[in-house]
């Protein structure tokens, strides 16, 4: 099934019949045959459960990993998977937030990390760069643990510093891994309303909406309205809608990542 | 038996091991080539982020190490110098006290042990350092911020295990020397300090100096690049870091004694 798009604009990112190799072992094969499109302005939750290839696809989203089959495209332009310099560019337009606590710095304090990609690519001055980390650390809520190192806090407050990390050079497209993995659900609530403001648009990233891919291993929070949903099962991609993962006749697989409780379509405020 | 064609085992070992060390040579070859042109390529950008990590790794390499560059100078002027200087007084052989000191001291044994140090204390620390980022994904977040690893990684490495192998060879020369003529003083060796000081000045030339902040670098240089390639280049399990650690340590140590050699070469032809 091939998630098709009614915008005009180029699509941010496109797998055509790619096969996607695990990072850790790249002659193995997670994920086969992923035909998929994101266009500007989408709102995507991939549901797999662990061990699906949710990470290997956003790797491969993102053109950081090369499928071994197909073609990948980041904003119409094929992306080597390693650091360089011509792709610049396509990379910096995407924000990548890596699960399992954010792959933060531990050499470097919450602030440092934040500060990270500003300080390297320097696209403001230092006062401006001061004033632009302060404001995501309060965006994301972490300015009392600012000046601690990645390891002093708890997983949860590292992950939002990724996602702090992640905005600080305003990327016109951002995926999640995972993101709340291991949260309560009151810590859970914060992550799919921050998401949701950004995706609509959010004073810093200066009200533009931003295209969201969030991969998770639980639908349950996800009731937002206008979501994509896409679903890896036993090696493949589905892409699917809201309704159709209601149907009780949605596969098995499908149904485990909703548990008990199915997601409901809320109507648009 | 001797002169028959060796075993196919034997065959595919050897074939292997020489497949294995070409591949490796490669590999160590285009890392290099790739990190001196970043370096020179983009030395200056981002230098607000550049200059602490290199202030930091060459504190690594340098600074930190000078207590134990001094117990090594004082045991280098016991072992060594205080010996020599007191055998060659002995034979009353002292006009050769400095050419000896200069062949055997400065120019092999203090730049040569200097860098054993810093590839034990800090090249080995760097494999496990890198290894494990890499590892543990961070290598990729990086990549993902748009942050060339090796600037960020690699760079700052190189320039601080370069300036720390120098500016700790210079230490080590010069607390060797003086602590060799304090323990041949001790022992009533009758050579005067300036006797002493004009024979080591007699048998350095300019050269000296430039081979030897050549050579140290290169040193410093060649550990810095080798154990960062083990432990960024290829992608690591952390169980694979301690293999990826002795690695870097026995090919650092080759070649450094490679390089040890050419230098030999050079004083010899030039």
């Amino acid at each position: 099934m091939q998630a098709t798009s009614t915008e005009t604009t180029p699509p941010v990112i496109e797998l055509m019949d790619a096969d996607i190799p695990s990072r850790r072992d790249l002659e193995t094969v997670t994920v086969t045959g992923v035909t998929w499109t994101v266009s500007q302005g989408d709102f995507w939750v991939i549901g797999g459960l662990q061990g699906s290839g949710k990470s290997d696809l956003l790797s491969a989203a993102a053109g950081l990993l090369r499928p071994v089959r197909g073609t990948q495209r980041l904003f119409g332009r094929e992306m080597m998977p390693t650091y360089a310099h011509e792709y610049l560019a396509e990379r910096l337009r995407v924000g990548l937030v890596f699960g399992e606590g954010g792959r933060l710095f531990n050499h470097l304090t919450l602030r440092e990390n934040v500060a990270l990609p500003l300080n390297y690519h320097q696209p403001l001055g230092a006062s401006e760069t001061a004033v632009r980390v302060e404001a995501l650390l309060q965006a994301t809520g972490l300015e009392e643990w600012a000046e601690q190192a990645p390891s002093e806090v708890n997983p949860s407050w590292r992950q939002r510093a990724a996602l702090a990390r992640a905005l600080a050079l305003k990327p016109e497209v951002l995926l999640l891994d995972n993101p709340m993995a291991l949260l309560d659900p009151r810590k859970s609530r914060w992550w799919v309303d921050f998401l949701d403001q950004l995706s609509v648009g959010h004073p810093l990233l200066d009200q533009r909406p931003l295209t969201l891919v969030v991969a998770v291993d639980d639908l349950r929070p996800w009731r937002l309205p206008n979501l994509r949903f896409g679903l890896l099962e036993e090696g493949r991609f589905l892409s699917t809608s809201a309704s159709f993962l209601l149907d009780a006749s949605s596969p098995a697989g499908w149904r485990d990542l909703l548990a008990a409780e199915l997601p409901e379509q809320k109507p648009a405020d | 038996m001797l002169h028959g064609p060796l075993p196919q085992s034997f065959l595919d070992y050897f074939g292997h091991r020489l497949l294995r060390l070409i591949l490796t040579v490669q590999g160590l070859g285009a890392f290099m080539l790739i990190t001196l042109g970043v370096m020179f390529s983009r030395l200056g950008r981002a230098g607000g982020i550049l200059r602490p990590l290199v202030l930091a790794q060459t504190a690594r390499a340098g600074l930190q190490l000078l207590p134990m560059v001094t117990f090594l100078a004082a045991a280098l002027g016991l072992v060594v110098i205080g010996q020599t200087v007191s055998l060659l007084s002995r034979v009353g052989a002292t006009q050769y006290l400095g050419p000896v000191m200069v062949t055997a001291v400065v120019r092999e044994l203090g730049p040569l042990l200097v860098a054993l140090l810093v590839l034990s204390r800090v090249g080995a620390a760097t494999v496990i350092e890198l290894g494990t980022a890499r590892a543990l994904g961070e290598v990729e977040a990086l990549e993902a911020l748009g942050i060339d690893p090796i600037y960020y990684l690699v760079v700052p490495r190189v320039i601080g295990m370069a300036l720390g192998v120098f500016s700790l060879t210079v230490y080590l020369l010069l607390g060797a020397l003086f602590s060799g003529y304090l323990w041949a003083f001790l022992q009533d060796v009758p050579l005067q300090p300036g006797d002493y000081i004009r024979q080591l000045a007699g048998a350095l030339d300019g050269l000296d100096f430039v081979l030897i902040g050549l050579k140290t670098s290169f040193f410093g240089t060649v550990i810095a690049v080798v154990t960062c390639y083990h432990g960024l280049a290829q992608p690591l399990r952390l169980e694979e870091v301690s293999t990826a650690t002795t690695q870097a340590f026995t090919q650092c140590l080759i070649l450094c004694v490679l390089l040890d050699a050419l230098f030999i070469l050079i004083y010899l032809v030039v």
